[in-house]
């Protein structure tokens, strides 16, 4: 039955997606995170998705494999540099008089944000209708 | 009257198989709608439904041994093929899912499959009546 695997894909969907919200929560939360070094200095962390392939049913030709839902295939550290900041009379400050803060870039954080939350949104409601599917399909006949 | 009870339900049941088929392949279009690189599916529902009634599709591809593997999607016995979206604006990661046309046609799938459900009920209903002779 097909329609059971719907809920899977849209549940990958979902936890994929909850998975870009909480590294958004975690970027916004240190935006400000000062450090003292460059290796020490909080990093933008990103998702990577990618489309997860139905091992059982995919045969890989003429591109009509199955797919199966999304997965995060890992977490990658924005490597875009780190803002600098003199302020000698910092506690963190190093022996250059330099604070070395996260290169978060709010306006990506919150566009990313709102993104993730209207993507969960959609699955959400795929989920649904698909539920108000199966439903009516039990009813059948009666 | 010859009554043939495989041909009661028309072509509902097939309907409704690719139906649900479909609904799987719009919900991975909308569950990839931020992976990069994805390319939104389809299935052409007409000549699906024609392949699924007449149990053959013309565009399949030809197995000459027992091993060799159908190209395509199985539904109902069948294998059909998936068919690209074509993108209506060029995305900078190569993604082709446009959220709310996706959206709306798992919508209107959906209402369509339930159609296929409310003849289907009908249809038994009738033919409980039949039996009953009530």
């Amino acid at each position: 039955m097909s329609l059971f695997k719907v809920f899977d894909i849209a549940g990958s969907g979902m936890s994929a997606q909850a998975i870009r919200l909480n590294t958004t929560a975690s970027n916004i939360a240190n935006a400000e995170s000062v450090s003292s070094s460059t290796d020490k200095t909080y990093r933008a962390r990103h998702p990577v998705f990618s489309t997860l392939f139905n091992e059982m049913g995919g045969n890989g030709v003429g591109g009509n494999d199955q797919v199966g839902g999304v997965r995060v295939n890992g977490i990658i550290e924005s490597q875009t540099p780190l803002r600098v900041q003199y302020q000698p009379d910092h506690p963190m400050a190093d022996e250059n008089g330099n604070v070395f803060l996260p290169n978060v870039n709010m306006i990506e954080e919150m566009a990313n944000m709102i993104s993730a939350s209207r993507s969960f949104q959609s699955n959400i409601e795929v989920l649904n209708t698909s539920k108000q599917m199966l439903l009516g399909t039990l009813r059948l006949g009666e | 009257m010859r009554f043939d009870l495989d041909k009661a339900f028309g072509i509902h049941q097939y309907g409704m198989a690719l139906r649900s088929k479909r609904a799987e392949i719009l919900a991975n279009n909308i569950a990839n709608v931020d992976t990069p690189n994805y390319k939104a599916r389809d299935i052409d529902f007409k000549s699906a439904l024609q392949q699924a009634a007449q149990g053959t599709n013309p565009s399949a591809l030809k197995t000459t041994h027992s091993k060799h593997i159908p190209g395509g999607i199985r539904v109902a016995g069948m294998n059909l093929d998936t068919v690209y979206r074509n993108p209506i604006q060029p995305s900078v990661d190569g993604n082709t899912v446009d959220s709310q046309f996706e959206k709306a046609e798992f919508t209107s799938n959906s209402v369509q499959y339930q159609v296929s459900v409310r003849f289907l009920s009908g249809l038994i209903k009738n033919l409980k009546t039949a039996i009953k002779g009530e």
